[in-house]
C-alpha cells in the first residue's frame, strides 16, 4: 500500500517475532464491541486523481494571479522571489522536527537564530522569538507576558480600538479563564488621548498599531507620549507592526516600545487563504525570561566551534508544566525560514524598495480616488499603502460592481469591523499592483458611482 | 560524593535552609537541592522589602532541565537578596551554604522553627528520599 | 549529512549587494516626509547565489524523515508525501486572500468542509473546527470549551483539571492558561490511570480528565470506557489528547471511549510535515452538545435552490440542486483563537492524504504503526529494561540504563544512534520513567529499516560496556559536537550584533 511498505509477508515474519498470532491480538486492551467502525470516507484515489479532483476545487477560487485586488487588513500580497520557495521546499528543513537534538539540527538553528536577528534589526528591539503561530496569537502572548512583568498584580489590559479587531478578539479568547480585562475598543474612532485616559495602576499593558488597521500613522511624538504615560503607570507599551511598512518607517523602539510584535507573513509568506503565517514578536532584554516560545541561542560545542542550541527553555510548556510561560509548543519553523530567506534576499536595499513601492503606488491611488467625485478619503493623517475611503454608495455594492464589471477584487468592507461605517472601503496597495490596475480601480470606482 | 549538611541550619522538606542569626536570618538551597537540579542557570529573587510567610514561593531557580520553585522557611520580610547570583548563579552549585546564599531576612516568628527539621533529622530525610528512589 | 562550517548571513553580507530586484516605481512618486523615516535599516546585503549557497548548505546540517527514520515518541515523525507538497501549492489556493468574499473562494471552503466532515467521520464527534494552529493550541480550545460548557450549565464552581502523570507537558500549561488547577491522578502498575486515585479524586470542582489514549508510554488504556463512565458520573467531561491518534485510526473512534473533546494533530497523524517546529494543525472535534461552543468561523454547508425545487422537480433535475459553503460563527462560540481561519496550507496536506488512503487506508496506518513498534520492543527489550511489559501501540518507552555500563545515560544512547545514521527517539520523557527513551517508528519505516535501528541499539549497548567513550563523545560525524547548553541559558546570546 501507498505509504506503507511492508508487505503482507513482512507483517507475518514481525507477528511472529512479537509472539502473537494475528493483528488483531495487538489490539486486545480495545474494547472489542468498539473495535473496527465503520468510517464513512470517500473510496480512495490514486495520486493522478486526487490531483485533478484539487486542481478543479483550487479553479473554483478566484485567484490574485488573474485578478487584480486591493486587499488587504492584515493579510497582504507581496511578491516572494524565487529563492524562498526553493530553500523552504528543501525536505532537510520541511521535514525536520523541532530541533531537540543540536547536532543535527544545526541548519533549522542557525536559520533561526539569523530570523531572530534580522526580526531586532526591523523592530529595533534586543531580542526575538523563534515565532508564534500569527499576528493574533503574538498579540495575546503579549498580554500575557505583560500581566506576569507585572508580576500578576496587574489584570488590565488598555488596546487601542484601532488594533486589527481579530487580534484584539483572539485575546480575549485567550484569556478569558484568567481574569484579565482587555479594554479600550469601545469606540472605533477614539483618539489616541482617549486611551491614554483609560491607563491606570491596576493596568499591564498598552497595545497599539502602526499603521493602525486603517492604514494610519499616528505621529510619533504621540506615540512616545502614550508609551510614558504606559511607562510612568507601570505599564508595557506593546506595538503591533507591519513588518514591511519598517522598510521606511522607525522602528517602533524609538517610541519606547517595550514588546514588538505583529503578523510576519508579509515577509516572504503566500496569502494561502490566511495561514499558515507567522506571529514575530520581539522585546527588550530585561523581559527576556518572561517571553512564551522558544528561543535559539549561540554557544560552543565540545571543540570549541561555534553553534546553536534552544535555550531558556525552562520558560517552556515541556519542562515548567503549569508554570510554563505559555502552552506554546511549535513554532512556525517553516514560515520563520521564509522569512529568514526573504529578508536576505531582499536585504537592506530591498525591503525599503519594497515598502518605497508601497507607499508612492498606494499614495497615488488614493490622491486619485480622492479626486474622483463623490468619494473621499476618511482620513488627512499619513499613512504607509492603506487607507479608508467613503464612497456614495454602500461599501458591498460598489465592491460588486468592481468585481462584476471589471474583475477587480475591492477594498476591505470596513462596516465588517465598524458598524456605521457602511460606505467605506480599505483599499491596500502593494508593489504587485501595476499603475494599469490601479487606473483601472479608479475609473471602476467612477463608474460604480455613476452606475444605479 | 557526599552531600554537605550545615550543622548550624535548619532545613524544609522542599530543601531549603535557613540560618538564625540575632534578629536576622539567611535563607538558601541546600546541597542535595543543588545537586539534584544540577547546573543552576538563573535565579529569579523577590524584591527588597517583599514580605512572605513560611511555606510561600519566594524564588525560583532554573537549570538548564527544569525551574523549581524556593519556598520561604520561616515567615518574614526580605532585607537583602545576594546580587552576586545574578550573574553568577553558579554559586549556588560552588557553594550552597556560603556563597550561594539567596536573601537575607528578618524572621516574624521564630517558634516557625518548630516545623523545621534540625540537622540530624534532615540528613536521616534526604537518606529516606534516596531510598525511595528515583535519584 | 556534511561537516561545514557555515558563517552568519551577516558575515558573508557586503555593502551594494542586492539578492532580489524589483520593478521601477511606474507613478509619480509621493512625498514622503522625513519624520516618518527610519535613520539605517541594518539588513545584510547579500546576493542571490550568496543566499541560496548559505541555506541550502545549512539544509545540509540538518536531518529530516527523508534522510532516514525519525523515531522520535509522541511526535509521529511519518514520511510525508510529495503530493501533499503539490497540492499545496496548487495557484488557486495560493493566491487567495482571507478577506475575499465567499462566493469567491467556494473551492477552499469545500475543502475545509470536506476536511472537516473526514474527520468526524474518522472520530465519532459530531462537530469539527479547524481554527487551531497545532496541538497545544487545540488543548487550549478545547479547555476553553469546556469551562464555557460548564459555566453555561452554571457549574461555575468547578475549576479542577484531572491529568494523569504520564501527560504530555502541554497538557498542565494549557490548563493553567486557562485558569483551572491541575490534579495530577496516578498511573496503576500496568501504566493504565488508577481508577482508585481517580475515584479519590472526582468530585463536583472537577471541570474533566485529560486523557492520552495510547499514553505516553504507548499503552492502551485498559478501563478507558469505565474512566470515562467516572468523569461522566461526577459531571465533568473527557477531554483526549489526539497525539497519539495515529494508533486508532479505524481502530476505535474516539468518541465512542466516552471522549467529548479530542484534538487532532494533522502534522502527526495526517502526514503534514514538521517543518524544523512547524506550522502544525490542531483541529478540534467535539461531541454534539459542544457544538455551539466551536471557535469560529468554521464552515458550514447550504444547499442552494432547495426549497424552490422542492415538490416540483422534474426528471433529470438533480442538477439544479447547488450547495454553497460559508463561514458560520457558532452560536456561543468561545470565540476565535487565531486571526482568520486557521492553517489552510496544512488542511490541504491532510485532505490530500486522507483523500488517498480511505477508510480502509487509514486502518491499515493504524495497524503497521502498531506492528512496527512491538516488533522493536520484542527486538530490544531483552537488552533495554520494559518498565511496563505489555503490548504496546503505536510507540513504547524503555529505561536507557544498561546492566554492567553504570556511568552510561540515555543522553548517551541517543547521541551515539546519530553516528548510526538515525535520528535518537524522544529522550526523558515521559517523566514517569527514569531515562526514558520514547520509541515511535510509525508505519512508513519497512522491515529493513526497524532492523537497522534495533541492530544499532543493541551494537550500542554492547558498547557501552566495552567502549563508554564512544557513547560519551558521541555523535563523532555531525557539523557540531555536543553542546555547552548551561552556558548558552547563563549566558544567553540570541541574536548576532556587530563587532563595534
Amino acid at each position: 500500500m501507498v505509504y506503507v511498505p511492508n508487505t503482507d509477508k513482512d507483517r507475518a515474519k514481525m507477528l511472529a517475532v512479537i509472539g502473537v498470532e494475528s493483528v488483531d491480538d495487538l489490539f486486545y486492551d480495545v474494547p472489542k464491541e468498539l473495535r473496527y467502525p465503520q468510517i464513512e470516507l470517500p473510496e480512495p484515489v490514486s495520486e493522478m486523481e486526487v490531483l485533478r479532483e484539487l486542481q478543479e476545487m483550487s479553479e473554483a477560487n478566484v485567484d490574485l494571479l488573474h485578478t487584480p485586488s486591493f486587499l488587504g487588513a492584515g493579510a497582504y500580497y507581496h511578491f516572494i522571489p524565487s529563492v524562498v520557495d526553493t530553500i523552504i521546499s528543501r525536505s532537510e528543513f520541511y521535514t525536520a522536527y523541532t530541533p531537540y537534538q543540536p547536532e543535527v539540527s544545526q541548519g533549522t538553528l542557525q536559520a533561526i537564530f539569523e530570523y531572530q536577528t534580522m526580526i531586532c534589526m526591523l523592530t529595533g528591539m534586543d531580542v526575538a522569538n523563534a515565532s508564534h503561530y500569527d499576528g493574533g496569537t503574538a498579540t495575546a502572548e503579549a498580554v500575557i507576558m505583560a500581566v506576569a512583568a507585572g508580576k500578576g498584580k496587574r489584570r488590565r489590559i488598555v488596546v487601542s480600538p484601532r488594533l486589527h479587531p481579530e487580534y484584539i478578539q483572539v485575546a480575549r479568547t485567550y484569556v478569558q479563564g484568567m481574569d484579565i480585562q482587555v479594554v479600550g475598543d469601545e469606540n472605533p474612532h477614539a483618539a489616541l488621548e482617549n486611551i491614554a485616559g483609560l491607563i491606570d495602576s491596576n493596568t499591564a499593558g498598552v497595545i497599539v498599531q502602526v499603521p493602525d488597521f486603517f492604514g494610519t500613522i499616528e505621529d510619533y511624538g504621540s506615540l512616545q507620549a502614550l508609551a510614558d504615560k504606559a511607562h510612568q503607570a507601570g505599564a508595557l507599551f506593546i506595538v503591533a507592526v507591519y513588518p514591511i511598512s519598517l522598510g521606511l518607517l522607525k522602528p517602533p523602539a524609538e517610541y519606547g516600545a517595550d514588546i514588538v510584535l505583529g503578523e510576519g507573513q508579509p515577509l516572504g509568506n503566500p496569502l494561502s487563504f490566511g495561514g499558515p503565517y507567522l506571529g514575530f514578536f520581539a522585546c527588550k532584554e530585561e523581559y527576556v525570561r518572561r517571553m512564551a516560545g522558544r528561543l535559539v541561542g549561540q554557544t560552543v560545542d565540545t571543540q570549541g566551534r561555534r553553534g546553536f542550541v534552544l535555550t531558556l527553555s525552562t520558560r517552556e510548556q515541556h519542562i515548567r508544566r503549569e508554570k510554563a510561560t505559555s502552552n506554546i509548543c511549535t513554532n512556525q519553523g517553516l514560515n520563520a525560514l521564509a522569512a529568514a530567506v526573504y529578508m536576505s534576499a531582499l536585504g537592506k536595499q530591498g525591503l525599503r524598495k519594497v515598502a518605497e513601492l508601497c507607499y508612492h503606488k498606494a499614495h497615488y491611488a488614493a490622491s486619485k480616488i480622492a479626486e474622483i467625485p463623490g468619494y473621499r478619503l476618511l482620513s488627512d493623517k499619513p499613512f504607509f499603502n492603506e487607507f479608508v475611503v467613503r464612497c456614495p454608495k454602500p461599501a458591498e455594492d460598489i465592491n460588486r460592481y468592481l468585481f462584476e464589471e471589471w474583475g477587480i477584487i475591492g477594498g476591505f468592507e470596513v462596516a465588517k469591523v465598524c458598524p456605521g461605517l457602511e460606505d467605506s472601503l480599505m483599499f491596500a496597495v502593494t508593489e504587485m499592483n501595476t499603475r494599469d490596475e490601479i487606473d483601472a480601480l479608479v475609473e471602476a470606482l467612477r463608474e460604480a458611482a455613476s452606475h444605479d | 560524593m557526599a552531600i554537605k549538611i550545615d550543622p548550624n541550619c535548619y532545613y524544609t522538606k522542599s530543601h531549603e535552609w535557613v540560618r538564625v542569626e540575632g534578629d536576622e536570618a539567611w535563607a538558601g538551597l541546600t546541597d542535595y537541592a543543588q545537586d539534584l537540579l544540577s547546573d543552576i542557570v538563573y535565579v529569579e529573587l523577590p524584591g527588597e522589602g517583599d514580605s512572605f510567610k513560611q511555606g510561600e514561593v519566594f524564588a525560583t531557580v532554573e537549570s538548564v532541565k527544569a525551574a523549581s520553585d524556593i519556598y520561604m522557611p520561616l515567615s518574614g520580610e526580605v532585607l537583602e537578596v545576594n546580587e552576586q547570583l545574578a550573574n553568577a548563579p553558579e554559586l549556588i552549585n560552588k557553594d550552597p551554604y556560603g556563597e550561594g546564599w539567596l536573601i537575607k531576612f528578618t524572621p516574624s516568628d521564630l517558634s516557625e522553627l518548630g516545623n523545621l527539621m534540625g540537622p540530624d533529622a534532615y540528613e536521616k530525610f534526604i537518606k529516606e528520599e534516596e531510598e525511595k528512589g528515583g535519584h | 549529512m556534511t561537516k561545514i562550517v557555515e558563517p552568519l548571513i551577516f558575515e558573508l553580507s557586503s555593502p551594494g549587494r542586492v539578492g532580489a530586484v524589483l520593478p521601477e516605481l511606474d507613478v509619480p512618486p509621493a512625498d514622503i516626509p522625513a519624520e516618518l523615516c527610519r535613520a539605517d535599516l541594518p539588513l545584510p546585503e547579500v546576493s542571490e547565489v550568496d543566499v541560496v549557497r548559505h541555506f541550502v548548505r545549512l539544509s545540509r546540517m540538518n536531518y529530516g524523515v527523508d534522510l532516514g527514520m525519525y523515531p522520535l515518541g509522541s511526535c509521529t515523525m511519518k514520511y510525508n508525501p510529495k503530493v501533499n507538497e503539490v497540492a499545496a501549492r496548487l495557484p488557486g489556493f495560493v493566491y487567495t486572500h482571507p478577506y475575499q468574499p465567499e462566493d469567491q473562494v467556494q473551492g477552499n471552503l469545500q475543502l475545509m468542509w470536506e476536511l472537516q466532515e473526514m474527520l468526524k467521520a474518522i472520530s465519532g464527534f459530531a462537530g469539527v473546527s479547524l481554527q487551531p494552529a497545532a496541538g497545544a493550541h487545540g488543548e487550549l480550545t478545547g479547555i476553553l470549551i469546556m469551562r464555557a460548557y460548564l459555566c453555561d450549565q452554571g457549574e461555575t464552581q468547578r475549576d479542577t483539571i484531572l491529568i494523569p502523570d504520564s501527560a504530555h507537558g502541554t497538557n498542565p500549561a494549557s490548563t493553567s492558561m486557562a485558569g483551572f488547577k491541575v490534579v495530577e491522578i496516578k498511573s496503576d502498575e500496568r501504566g493504565n490511570v488508577d481508577l482508585e486515585h481517580l475515584k479519590a479524586n472526582l468530585n463536583d470542582r472537577v471541570v474533566g480528565l485529560m486523557l492520552t489514549n495510547p499514553n505516553t508510554l504507548g499503552l492502551f488504556d485498559e478501563h478507558v470506557c469505565e474512566v470515562s463512565r467516572l468523569v461522566h458520573e461526577a459531571g465533568g467531561l473527557m477531554y483526549g489528547d489526539g497525539a497519539n491518534m495515529n494508533a486508532m485510526l479505524g481502530i476505535v473512534k474516539p468518541a465512542d471511549l466516552g471522549i467529548d473533546v479530542m484534538h487532532f494533530n494533522l502534522h502527526k497523524t495526517f502526514s503534514t510535515p514538521h517543518g524544523g517546529g512547524g506550522p502544525g494543525s490542531g483541529p478540534v472535534g467535539v461531541v454534539e452538545k459542544l457544538v455551539p461552543y466551536l471557535p469560529g468561523p468554521i464552515v458550514d454547508i447550504q444547499v442552494v435552490g432547495e426549497e424552490e425545487h422542492a415538490g416540483h422537480a422534474h426528471e433529470g433535475e438533480e442538477e439544479m440542486v447547488e450547495v454553497f459553503f460559508r463561514l458560520v460563527m457558532p452560536a456561543k462560540s468561545i470565540g476565535r483563537v487565531k486571526t482568520f481561519y486557521g492553517h489552510f496550507g496544512v488542511m490541504i496536506r491532510a485532505y490530500t492524504y486522507i483523500r488517498m488512503l480511505g477508510a480502509e487506508g487509514m486502518r491499515r496506518v493504524a495497524e503497521d504503526a502498531v506492528i512496527n513498534a512491538n516488533y522493536l520492543m520484542a527486538k530490544i527489550k531483552k537488552v533495554y529494561p520494559l518498565p511496563y511489559d505489555r503490548l504496546c501501540k503505536h510507540e513504547f518507552v524503555v529505561e536507557g540504563k544498561l546492566k554492567d555500563a553504570p556511568n552510561v545515560r540515555a543522553l548517551d544512547i541517543s547521541k551515539r544512534l546519530i553516528d548510526y545514521g538515525v535520528h535518537p527517539p524522544t529522550n526523558y520523557f515521559p517523566l514517569i520513567v527514569p531515562e526514558a527513551l520514547m520509541i515511535e517508528p510509525t508505519e512508513t519505516e519497512s522491515l529493513e529499516s526497524l532492523d537497522h535501528f534495533a541492530d544499532a541499539m543493541l551494537r550500542i549497548a554492547e558498547e557501552a560496556k566495552t567502549n563508554p567513550e564512544l557513547l560519551h563523545e558521541a555523535p563523532h560525524n555531525t557539523p557540531v559536537s555536543r553542546l555547552d547548553e548551561v552556558g548558552a541559558a547563563r549566558n544567553p546570546i540570541l541574536r548576532w550584533k556587530p563587532a563595534e
